[in-house]
Protein backbone atom coordinates (compact mmCIF):
# COMPACT_ATOMS: atom_id res chain seq x y z
CA UNK A 1 0.00 0.00 0.00
CA UNK A 2 1.30 3.83 -0.68
CA UNK A 3 1.10 6.12 1.72
CA UNK A 4 -1.78 8.76 0.89
CA UNK A 5 -1.32 12.73 1.67
CA UNK A 6 -3.73 15.24 1.97
CA UNK A 7 -2.29 18.21 -0.64
CA UNK A 8 -4.70 20.80 -0.57
CA UNK A 9 -8.18 21.57 1.39
CA UNK A 10 -10.74 24.23 1.02
CA UNK A 11 -14.27 24.56 2.19
CA UNK A 12 -17.21 27.67 2.17
CA UNK A 13 -18.50 28.97 4.93
CA UNK A 14 -21.09 26.83 6.59
CA UNK A 15 -23.91 28.12 7.40
CA UNK A 16 -27.67 29.17 7.04
CA UNK A 17 -29.76 28.77 3.40
CA UNK A 18 -27.55 30.68 0.95
CA UNK A 19 -28.36 31.65 -2.44
CA UNK A 20 -25.43 29.43 -4.04
CA UNK A 21 -26.57 26.08 -5.70
CA UNK A 22 -24.84 22.63 -4.43
CA UNK A 23 -22.69 22.86 -7.42
CA UNK A 24 -21.74 26.52 -6.89
CA UNK A 25 -20.75 26.06 -3.56
CA UNK A 26 -18.78 22.41 -4.29
CA UNK A 27 -17.05 24.17 -7.06
CA UNK A 28 -15.81 27.04 -4.45
CA UNK A 29 -14.44 24.64 -2.01
CA UNK A 30 -13.02 22.52 -5.25
CA UNK A 31 -11.11 25.08 -6.49
CA UNK A 32 -9.67 26.39 -3.15
CA UNK A 33 -8.32 22.72 -2.59
CA UNK A 34 -6.50 22.50 -6.30
CA UNK A 35 -5.17 26.10 -5.57
CA UNK A 36 -3.91 25.45 -3.17
CA UNK A 37 -2.09 21.87 -3.66
CA UNK A 38 -0.51 23.60 -7.07
CA UNK A 39 -2.52 21.47 -8.83
CA UNK A 40 -4.62 22.01 -11.52
CA UNK A 41 -8.69 20.35 -12.64
CA UNK A 42 -6.53 18.34 -15.56
CA UNK A 43 -4.46 16.72 -12.91
CA UNK A 44 -7.86 15.35 -10.77
CA UNK A 45 -7.73 11.34 -11.72
CA UNK A 46 -11.42 10.93 -10.35
CA UNK A 47 -14.37 13.07 -8.04
CA UNK A 48 -15.69 11.24 -4.65
CA UNK A 49 -18.65 13.33 -3.69
CA UNK A 50 -20.66 12.70 -0.80
CA UNK A 51 -24.47 13.90 -0.94
CA UNK A 52 -27.29 13.17 0.57
CA UNK A 53 -30.18 15.23 -0.19
CA UNK A 54 -29.70 17.30 -2.95
CA UNK A 55 -32.81 15.54 -4.78
CA UNK A 56 -34.73 17.08 -1.93
CA UNK A 57 -33.32 19.97 -1.61
CA UNK A 58 -32.81 21.50 -4.87
CA UNK A 59 -34.26 18.72 -7.29
CA UNK A 60 -30.47 17.86 -8.22
CA UNK A 61 -29.55 14.01 -8.36
CA UNK A 62 -25.75 13.00 -9.29
CA UNK A 63 -24.41 16.11 -8.76
CA UNK A 64 -20.96 14.60 -8.96
CA UNK A 65 -20.86 15.00 -12.50
CA UNK A 66 -22.65 18.29 -12.99
CA UNK A 67 -20.04 19.17 -10.39
CA UNK A 68 -16.90 17.86 -12.23
CA UNK A 69 -17.58 19.35 -15.42
CA UNK A 70 -18.24 22.87 -14.15
CA UNK A 71 -14.66 22.97 -12.53
CA UNK A 72 -12.67 22.09 -15.44
CA UNK A 73 -12.49 18.17 -14.68
CA UNK A 74 -13.71 17.29 -17.69
CA UNK A 75 -15.17 13.50 -18.08
CA UNK A 76 -13.14 12.31 -15.07
CA UNK A 77 -15.23 8.97 -13.55
CA UNK A 78 -17.09 11.01 -10.54
CA UNK A 79 -18.79 9.10 -7.93
CA UNK A 80 -21.37 10.03 -5.39
CA UNK A 81 -21.59 8.61 -1.82
CA UNK A 82 -24.49 8.40 0.02
CA UNK A 83 -24.20 7.05 4.26
CA UNK A 84 -26.35 9.86 5.56
CA UNK A 85 -24.17 12.30 7.46
CA UNK A 86 -20.71 10.16 6.98
CA UNK A 87 -20.97 10.49 3.00
CA UNK A 88 -18.23 12.34 2.99
CA UNK A 89 -15.61 10.58 4.79
CA UNK A 90 -16.80 7.48 3.02
CA UNK A 91 -15.32 9.53 -0.31
CA UNK A 92 -12.31 10.48 1.14
CA UNK A 93 -12.06 6.76 2.55
CA UNK A 94 -12.30 5.42 -0.96
CA UNK A 95 -9.92 7.97 -2.65
CA UNK A 96 -7.38 7.14 -0.10
CA UNK A 97 -8.20 3.55 -0.83
CA UNK A 98 -8.03 4.02 -4.59
CA UNK A 99 -4.54 6.21 -4.75
CA UNK A 100 -2.93 3.52 -1.70
CA UNK A 101 -3.75 0.94 -4.07
CA UNK A 102 -2.32 2.28 -6.59
CA UNK A 103 -5.18 3.01 -9.74
CA UNK A 104 -5.45 6.55 -8.62
CA UNK A 105 -2.34 8.88 -8.24
CA UNK A 106 -4.58 12.24 -7.78
CA UNK A 107 -8.24 12.24 -6.59
CA UNK A 108 -10.19 15.05 -5.66
CA UNK A 109 -12.89 14.30 -3.11
CA UNK A 110 -15.28 16.25 -0.59
CA UNK A 111 -18.99 16.87 0.15
CA UNK A 112 -21.63 19.57 -0.23
CA UNK A 113 -25.24 19.77 1.27
CA UNK A 114 -28.26 22.23 1.28
CA UNK A 115 -29.72 21.28 4.48
CA UNK A 116 -30.32 24.41 6.01
CA UNK A 117 -31.84 25.41 2.34
CA UNK A 118 -35.02 22.50 3.13
CA UNK A 119 -36.12 24.46 6.36
CA UNK A 120 -36.76 22.49 9.84
CA UNK A 121 -39.71 20.80 8.89
CA UNK A 122 -38.17 19.27 5.77
CA UNK A 123 -35.15 18.87 7.05
CA UNK A 124 -36.55 17.13 10.04
CA UNK A 125 -38.51 14.54 7.33
CA UNK A 126 -35.76 14.10 5.25
CA UNK A 127 -33.26 13.15 7.81
CA UNK A 128 -35.74 10.78 9.41
CA UNK A 129 -35.12 8.74 6.20
CA UNK A 130 -31.80 7.40 8.13
CA UNK A 131 -33.67 6.11 10.30
CA UNK A 132 -35.70 2.88 9.37
CA UNK A 133 -38.66 4.04 7.49
CA UNK A 134 -40.89 1.14 7.31
CA UNK A 135 -40.65 -0.08 10.57
CA UNK A 136 -39.64 3.17 12.68
CA UNK A 137 -40.39 6.15 10.92
CA UNK A 138 -44.42 5.21 11.50
CA UNK A 139 -43.62 6.01 15.66
CA UNK A 140 -42.97 9.31 14.73
CA UNK A 141 -38.92 8.76 15.37
CA UNK A 142 -36.90 12.31 14.10
CA UNK A 143 -32.97 12.36 14.47
CA UNK A 144 -33.40 14.65 17.81
CA UNK A 145 -35.95 11.80 19.34
CA UNK A 146 -33.34 9.14 18.25
CA UNK A 147 -30.57 10.56 20.72
CA UNK A 148 -32.91 11.97 23.18
CA UNK A 149 -33.66 8.18 23.77
CA UNK A 150 -29.98 7.31 23.47
CA UNK A 151 -29.66 10.19 26.35
CA UNK A 152 -32.23 8.31 28.66
CA UNK A 153 -30.71 5.45 27.90
CA UNK A 154 -27.24 6.66 28.68
CA UNK A 155 -28.45 7.80 31.59
CA UNK A 156 -30.15 4.40 32.97
CA UNK A 157 -27.10 2.26 31.71
CA UNK A 158 -24.73 4.28 33.61
CA UNK A 159 -26.69 5.22 36.57
CA UNK A 160 -26.19 9.33 36.16
CA UNK A 161 -28.76 11.21 37.61
CA UNK A 162 -30.72 13.03 34.81
CA UNK A 163 -29.66 16.46 36.20
CA UNK A 164 -26.29 15.53 36.26
CA UNK A 165 -26.46 14.39 32.59
CA UNK A 166 -27.99 17.44 31.63
CA UNK A 167 -25.61 20.04 33.05
CA UNK A 168 -22.85 17.51 31.59
CA UNK A 169 -24.49 17.66 27.74
CA UNK A 170 -24.59 21.66 28.35
CA UNK A 171 -20.83 21.93 29.21
CA UNK A 172 -20.18 20.01 25.77
CA UNK A 173 -21.94 22.65 23.83
CA UNK A 174 -20.70 25.26 25.73
CA UNK A 175 -17.24 23.99 24.96
CA UNK A 176 -18.11 23.80 21.14
CA UNK A 177 -19.48 27.23 21.23
CA UNK A 178 -16.20 28.41 22.83
CA UNK A 179 -14.22 26.82 19.65
CA UNK A 180 -16.44 27.56 16.95
CA UNK A 181 -16.80 30.86 17.88
CA UNK A 182 -13.23 31.51 16.54
CA UNK A 183 -13.70 29.60 13.71
CA UNK A 184 -14.50 31.98 10.55
CA UNK A 185 -16.40 28.93 8.60
CA UNK A 186 -18.67 28.03 11.27
CA UNK A 187 -22.68 28.22 10.95
CA UNK A 188 -23.46 29.64 14.77
CA UNK A 189 -20.63 31.64 16.38
CA UNK A 190 -21.32 33.14 19.86
CA UNK A 191 -21.30 32.44 22.96
CA UNK A 192 -23.70 30.20 24.80
CA UNK A 193 -23.51 29.60 28.89
CA UNK A 194 -24.92 26.61 30.42
CA UNK A 195 -28.32 28.19 31.89
CA UNK A 196 -28.71 29.28 28.25
CA UNK A 197 -28.54 25.45 26.95
CA UNK A 198 -31.12 24.45 29.65
CA UNK A 199 -33.34 27.25 29.12
CA UNK A 200 -33.26 26.73 25.74
CA UNK A 201 -36.62 25.31 24.04
CA UNK A 202 -37.58 21.39 24.63
CA UNK A 203 -36.99 20.06 21.50
CA UNK A 204 -37.03 16.14 22.69
CA UNK A 205 -36.64 15.12 26.07
CA UNK A 206 -33.77 15.71 27.66
CA UNK A 207 -32.53 17.40 24.01
CA UNK A 208 -32.89 21.10 24.08
CA UNK A 209 -32.46 23.45 21.19
CA UNK A 210 -28.66 24.25 22.27
CA UNK A 211 -28.18 20.46 22.66
CA UNK A 212 -28.48 20.10 19.03
CA UNK A 213 -26.86 21.20 15.96
CA UNK A 214 -27.59 23.37 13.32
CA UNK A 215 -29.11 22.23 9.42
CA UNK A 216 -25.98 23.59 7.25
CA UNK A 217 -25.59 24.57 4.31
CA UNK A 218 -21.78 24.00 2.95
CA UNK A 219 -19.47 22.36 1.02
CA UNK A 220 -15.99 20.62 1.48
CA UNK A 221 -12.81 19.47 -0.61
CA UNK A 222 -9.39 18.23 -0.56
CA UNK A 223 -6.66 16.89 -2.47
CA UNK A 224 -5.37 13.55 -2.20
CA UNK A 225 -2.04 12.30 -3.59
CA UNK A 226 0.54 10.12 -3.20
CA UNK A 227 3.59 10.31 -1.12
CA UNK A 228 5.83 10.82 -3.65
CA UNK A 229 4.12 13.67 -5.76
CA UNK A 230 2.88 15.39 -2.39
CA UNK A 231 6.77 15.72 -1.36
CA UNK A 232 7.37 17.53 -4.81
CA UNK A 233 3.75 20.03 -4.05
CA UNK A 234 4.60 20.87 -0.56
CA UNK A 235 6.31 20.75 2.43
CA UNK A 236 3.70 20.19 4.74
CA UNK A 237 2.13 17.06 3.74
CA UNK A 238 -0.63 15.31 6.18
CA UNK A 239 -0.51 11.66 5.79
CA UNK A 240 -3.61 9.51 5.88
CA UNK A 241 -2.50 6.68 8.34
CA UNK A 242 -5.55 4.90 9.45
CA UNK A 243 -9.06 4.77 7.77
CA UNK A 244 -12.04 2.77 9.11
CA UNK A 245 -15.67 2.04 8.29
CA UNK A 246 -18.38 0.03 9.30
CA UNK A 247 -22.19 -0.50 9.50
CA UNK A 248 -25.53 -1.18 11.49
CA UNK A 249 -29.20 -2.06 10.78
CA UNK A 250 -31.59 -0.41 12.60
CA UNK A 251 -32.04 0.83 15.61
CA UNK A 252 -33.53 -2.05 17.52
CA UNK A 253 -31.38 -4.29 15.82
CA UNK A 254 -28.17 -2.79 18.14
CA UNK A 255 -30.37 -2.97 21.25
CA UNK A 256 -28.43 -4.27 23.69
CA UNK A 257 -25.43 -3.19 22.75
CA UNK A 258 -26.88 1.03 22.99
CA UNK A 259 -25.59 3.34 24.00
CA UNK A 260 -22.70 2.27 22.32
CA UNK A 261 -22.92 2.11 18.78
CA UNK A 262 -21.00 -0.58 17.52
CA UNK A 263 -20.18 0.19 14.18
CA UNK A 264 -17.82 3.11 15.45
CA UNK A 265 -15.82 0.61 17.61
CA UNK A 266 -15.18 -1.48 14.96
CA UNK A 267 -14.66 1.48 12.88
CA UNK A 268 -12.40 3.12 14.96
CA UNK A 269 -10.40 0.03 16.10
CA UNK A 270 -9.57 -0.32 11.78
CA UNK A 271 -8.40 3.24 12.25
CA UNK A 272 -6.21 2.61 14.95
CA UNK A 273 -4.78 -0.57 13.48
CA UNK A 274 -3.91 0.63 10.38
CA UNK A 275 -2.33 3.43 11.84
CA UNK A 276 -0.33 0.99 14.51
CA UNK A 277 -1.83 3.52 16.57
CA UNK A 278 -3.63 3.75 20.35
CA UNK A 279 -6.70 6.27 21.59
CA UNK A 280 -4.02 8.04 24.27
CA UNK A 281 -1.78 8.65 20.73
CA UNK A 282 -4.57 11.02 19.29
CA UNK A 283 -3.84 14.64 19.81
CA UNK A 284 -7.30 15.66 19.26
CA UNK A 285 -10.37 14.80 17.26
CA UNK A 286 -13.27 16.40 15.48
CA UNK A 287 -16.25 13.67 16.94
CA UNK A 288 -19.90 13.90 15.30
CA UNK A 289 -21.76 15.67 17.79
CA UNK A 290 -24.51 15.92 16.19
CA UNK A 291 -26.42 16.61 19.52
CA UNK A 292 -24.27 16.73 23.16
CA UNK A 293 -25.09 13.34 23.96
CA UNK A 294 -23.46 12.01 20.65
CA UNK A 295 -20.15 13.88 22.13
CA UNK A 296 -19.98 11.45 25.41
CA UNK A 297 -21.08 8.43 23.31
CA UNK A 298 -18.63 8.92 20.56
CA UNK A 299 -15.81 9.92 22.92
CA UNK A 300 -16.40 6.74 24.56
CA UNK A 301 -16.58 4.07 21.63
CA UNK A 302 -13.38 6.33 20.24
CA UNK A 303 -11.65 5.00 23.56
CA UNK A 304 -10.53 8.99 25.10
CA UNK A 305 -12.56 8.35 28.31
CA UNK A 306 -14.19 5.41 30.13
CA UNK A 307 -18.25 4.02 29.23
CA UNK A 308 -20.44 6.52 31.54
CA UNK A 309 -17.36 9.13 32.13
CA UNK A 310 -16.74 11.31 29.50
CA UNK A 311 -19.70 14.08 30.64
CA UNK A 312 -17.35 14.17 33.96
CA UNK A 313 -14.05 14.39 31.86
CA UNK A 314 -15.69 17.70 29.58
CA UNK A 315 -16.83 19.11 33.21
CA UNK A 316 -13.17 18.80 34.09
CA UNK A 317 -11.73 20.38 30.92
CA UNK A 318 -10.23 16.88 30.02
CA UNK A 319 -12.02 17.34 26.81
CA UNK A 320 -10.79 20.58 26.02
CA UNK A 321 -7.24 22.34 24.25
CA UNK A 322 -4.53 21.25 27.37
CA UNK A 323 -6.72 18.22 28.34
CA UNK A 324 -6.22 14.89 27.82
CA UNK A 325 -7.48 15.28 24.29
CA UNK A 326 -8.81 18.22 22.47
CA UNK A 327 -12.60 17.60 21.02
CA UNK A 328 -13.76 19.56 18.40
CA UNK A 329 -11.68 22.65 18.37
CA UNK A 330 -13.08 23.99 14.93
CA UNK A 331 -16.84 24.20 17.38
CA UNK A 332 -17.41 20.86 16.11
CA UNK A 333 -21.30 20.38 14.45
CA UNK A 334 -22.54 21.99 17.19
CA UNK A 335 -21.25 25.58 16.19
CA UNK A 336 -19.33 25.26 12.72
CA UNK A 337 -22.42 23.24 11.60
CA UNK A 338 -23.60 20.67 9.95
CA UNK A 339 -24.13 20.71 6.00
CA UNK A 340 -24.23 16.65 5.93
CA UNK A 341 -22.75 15.58 2.81
CA UNK A 342 -20.12 18.10 3.47
CA UNK A 343 -19.40 17.04 6.92
CA UNK A 344 -17.05 14.42 6.93
CA UNK A 345 -14.48 16.59 4.52
CA UNK A 346 -15.38 19.39 6.65
CA UNK A 347 -13.43 17.47 9.87
CA UNK A 348 -10.68 16.33 7.63
CA UNK A 349 -10.34 20.13 6.44
CA UNK A 350 -9.92 21.34 9.52
CA UNK A 351 -7.57 18.51 10.98
CA UNK A 352 -5.35 19.24 7.97
CA UNK A 353 -5.31 22.85 9.55
CA UNK A 354 -4.24 22.36 12.79
CA UNK A 355 -1.58 19.81 11.70
CA UNK A 356 -0.27 22.33 9.79
CA UNK A 357 -0.54 25.24 12.51
CA UNK A 358 -2.89 27.59 10.76
CA UNK A 359 -5.97 27.83 13.19
CA UNK A 360 -6.86 30.73 14.89
CA UNK A 361 -4.94 31.03 18.22
CA UNK A 362 -7.93 30.71 20.07
CA UNK A 363 -8.62 26.99 19.07
CA UNK A 364 -4.80 26.20 18.08
CA UNK A 365 -3.69 22.64 19.73
CA UNK A 366 -0.18 23.43 20.03
CA UNK A 367 2.03 20.95 18.56
CA UNK A 368 -0.65 18.84 17.43
CA UNK A 369 0.97 16.06 14.89
CA UNK A 370 -1.77 13.63 15.37
CA UNK A 371 -5.35 14.09 14.54
CA UNK A 372 -8.79 11.90 13.72
CA UNK A 373 -11.89 12.00 12.26
CA UNK A 374 -15.58 10.54 13.39
CA UNK A 375 -18.35 10.58 11.84
CA UNK A 376 -21.56 9.31 12.06
CA UNK A 377 -24.21 8.00 9.38
CA UNK A 378 -28.00 7.70 10.74
CA UNK A 379 -27.99 6.02 14.13
CA UNK A 380 -25.12 4.13 13.87
CA UNK A 381 -25.75 2.60 10.31
CA UNK A 382 -22.16 3.84 8.82
CA UNK A 383 -19.46 5.29 10.71
CA UNK A 384 -16.19 6.18 9.46
CA UNK A 385 -12.93 6.92 11.09
CA UNK A 386 -9.65 8.53 9.58
CA UNK A 387 -6.57 9.61 11.47
CA UNK A 388 -4.24 11.78 10.00
CA UNK A 389 -0.86 12.88 10.81
CA UNK A 390 2.02 15.73 10.11
CA UNK A 391 4.16 14.79 7.14
CA UNK A 392 7.25 17.07 8.53
CA UNK B 1 -34.82 -17.38 -1.24
CA UNK B 2 -38.35 -16.12 -0.93
CA UNK B 3 -38.57 -13.51 2.28
CA UNK B 4 -40.52 -14.73 4.85
CA UNK B 5 -42.43 -12.60 6.37
CA UNK B 6 -42.95 -9.26 4.17
CA UNK B 7 -43.46 -5.69 5.67
CA UNK B 8 -46.58 -5.59 3.85
CA UNK B 9 -47.41 -8.93 6.04
CA UNK B 10 -46.21 -7.61 9.16
CA UNK B 11 -48.16 -4.34 8.76
CA UNK B 12 -51.04 -5.55 7.71
CA UNK B 13 -51.49 -8.08 10.72
CA UNK B 14 -50.39 -4.99 12.80
CA UNK B 15 -53.11 -3.32 11.45
CA UNK B 16 -55.32 -6.39 13.10
CA UNK B 17 -53.05 -5.58 17.07
CA UNK B 18 -51.49 -8.90 15.61
CA UNK B 19 -47.74 -8.39 16.48
CA UNK B 20 -45.57 -10.81 14.57
CA UNK B 21 -41.78 -12.21 14.19
CA UNK B 22 -40.06 -14.87 13.04
CA UNK B 23 -38.91 -18.02 15.35
CA UNK B 24 -35.65 -19.45 14.77
CA UNK B 25 -35.73 -23.42 14.00
CA UNK B 26 -31.98 -23.81 14.56
CA UNK B 27 -31.98 -21.72 18.19
CA UNK B 28 -35.04 -20.79 18.99
CA UNK B 29 -34.41 -16.42 19.13
CA UNK B 30 -37.30 -14.54 18.03
CA UNK B 31 -36.28 -11.91 15.19
CA UNK B 32 -38.96 -8.76 15.02
CA UNK B 33 -38.75 -6.72 12.59
CA UNK B 34 -38.48 -9.18 10.29
CA UNK B 35 -35.43 -9.81 8.44
CA UNK B 36 -33.95 -12.53 6.00
CA UNK B 37 -32.24 -13.77 8.83
CA UNK B 38 -32.03 -14.79 12.29
CA UNK B 39 -30.89 -11.85 14.33
CA UNK B 40 -28.61 -14.30 16.49
CA UNK B 41 -27.46 -16.93 14.41
CA UNK B 42 -28.08 -15.59 10.56
CA UNK B 43 -29.95 -19.23 10.00
CA UNK B 44 -32.87 -18.44 7.12
CA UNK B 45 -34.94 -21.61 8.45
CA UNK B 46 -37.70 -19.70 10.66
CA UNK B 47 -41.59 -19.70 10.72
CA UNK B 48 -43.75 -17.11 11.41
CA UNK B 49 -44.52 -16.97 15.24
CA UNK B 50 -47.29 -14.07 16.90
CA UNK B 51 -45.85 -12.20 19.64
CA UNK B 52 -47.90 -10.96 23.29
CA UNK B 53 -46.91 -7.84 22.75
CA UNK B 54 -46.28 -7.34 26.22
CA UNK B 55 -42.59 -5.99 27.56
CA UNK B 56 -40.39 -3.07 29.39
CA UNK B 57 -39.84 0.35 28.61
CA UNK B 58 -36.05 -0.09 27.71
CA UNK B 59 -36.01 4.15 26.53
CA UNK B 60 -38.68 6.73 25.71
CA UNK B 61 -38.39 10.42 24.44
CA UNK B 62 -41.45 13.49 24.42
CA UNK B 63 -40.73 14.73 20.93
CA UNK B 64 -42.20 18.17 20.40
CA UNK B 65 -41.05 18.57 17.17
CA UNK B 66 -42.55 16.29 14.67
CA UNK B 67 -41.28 16.14 10.31
CA UNK B 68 -43.41 18.03 8.06
CA UNK B 69 -46.96 16.51 7.27
CA UNK B 70 -46.84 14.99 11.31
CA UNK B 71 -46.64 18.63 13.02
CA UNK B 72 -50.02 17.58 14.30
CA UNK B 73 -49.36 14.66 16.16
CA UNK B 74 -46.47 16.56 18.86
CA UNK B 75 -46.24 16.19 21.47
CA UNK B 76 -45.93 12.64 21.70
CA UNK B 77 -44.00 9.70 23.23
CA UNK B 78 -41.71 7.23 21.10
CA UNK B 79 -40.88 4.09 23.19
CA UNK B 80 -38.13 1.33 22.69
CA UNK B 81 -39.52 -1.59 24.52
CA UNK B 82 -38.04 -5.01 24.96
CA UNK B 83 -40.59 -7.78 24.39
CA UNK B 84 -40.72 -10.78 26.71
CA UNK B 85 -39.78 -13.11 23.71
CA UNK B 86 -36.95 -10.93 23.50
CA UNK B 87 -36.84 -8.86 20.19
CA UNK B 88 -36.89 -4.55 20.76
CA UNK B 89 -39.53 -2.65 18.72
CA UNK B 90 -40.33 1.10 18.85
CA UNK B 91 -44.03 2.07 19.35
CA UNK B 92 -45.93 4.73 21.01
CA UNK B 93 -46.89 5.21 24.59
CA UNK B 94 -50.47 6.16 25.32
CA UNK B 95 -53.01 6.68 28.07
CA UNK B 96 -50.46 9.34 29.57
CA UNK B 97 -49.80 13.05 28.85
CA UNK B 98 -46.30 13.24 26.69
CA UNK B 99 -45.68 17.02 28.74
CA UNK B 100 -45.43 14.55 32.29
CA UNK B 101 -43.31 11.48 31.30
CA UNK B 102 -39.68 11.36 32.60
CA UNK B 103 -37.05 8.83 33.32
CA UNK B 104 -39.84 6.77 35.82
CA UNK B 105 -40.93 5.06 32.74
CA UNK B 106 -37.50 2.87 32.29
CA UNK B 107 -37.78 -0.21 33.31
CA UNK B 108 -41.91 0.02 33.53
CA UNK B 109 -44.04 -2.73 31.82
CA UNK B 110 -45.89 -2.09 29.17
CA UNK B 111 -49.04 -3.71 27.42
CA UNK B 112 -49.78 -3.33 23.53
CA UNK B 113 -52.79 -1.20 23.25
CA UNK B 114 -54.12 -1.28 19.33
CA UNK B 115 -51.95 0.72 17.06
CA UNK B 116 -52.02 3.57 14.95
CA UNK B 117 -51.63 3.70 10.86
CA UNK B 118 -49.33 6.42 9.38
CA UNK B 119 -51.28 6.64 5.96
CA UNK B 120 -48.02 8.08 4.30
CA UNK B 121 -46.50 10.82 2.64
CA UNK B 122 -45.41 11.95 -0.55
CA UNK B 123 -41.76 10.45 0.49
CA UNK B 124 -43.22 6.75 1.51
CA UNK B 125 -44.29 3.83 -0.74
CA UNK B 126 -47.77 4.00 1.15
CA UNK B 127 -49.09 3.38 4.70
CA UNK B 128 -46.90 1.77 7.79
CA UNK B 129 -48.31 0.68 11.43
CA UNK B 130 -46.90 0.89 14.36
CA UNK B 131 -47.63 -0.70 17.80
CA UNK B 132 -49.21 1.95 21.02
CA UNK B 133 -48.46 0.64 24.17
CA UNK B 134 -50.02 1.40 27.48
CA UNK B 135 -48.35 1.33 31.14
CA UNK B 136 -49.27 -1.68 33.22
CA UNK B 137 -51.52 -1.94 36.26
ZN1 LIG C 1 -31.19 -18.52 14.95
Amino acid sequence: MRKVAVVGIGETKFGPAQDKTSVELFAEAAMEAMTGSNLKPKDMQALFLGNVLGDFSEGQGMVQAFAAENIGCYNIPANRYEGACASASMAVRDAFMWIASGFYDVVLAGGVERAATMGTAMATRTFAMFSDSHYEYPAGITFPALFAMLAHLYAAKYGIPLEKLKEQMATVSVQSYRYGMFNPKGHLRKEVDVAAVLNSFMVSTPLQLHDCCPFSDGAAALVLTTEEIARKLTDKPVFITGVGQASSGPLVSQRDYLPRLKAREISAQRAYEMAGLKPEDIDFCELHDCFSIASLIAAEGLGFFDYGTSGEAWMKGEAAIGGKIAINPSGGLKSKGHPIGATGAGQVYEVTKQLRGEVEPERMVEGARIGMTDTLGGDGGTLVNIILQRGW
Amino acid sequence: MEYKLTFKEYSEALKENRLLGLICRQCGTVTSPPKMVCGNCAGTDMEITELAGEGKIQTFTSNNVAAEGREDEAPYVVLLVELDEGPWVMGNLVGIDPAAVGMELIGQKVSMDGNKVFPGDRYSDGESTRPLFRLQG
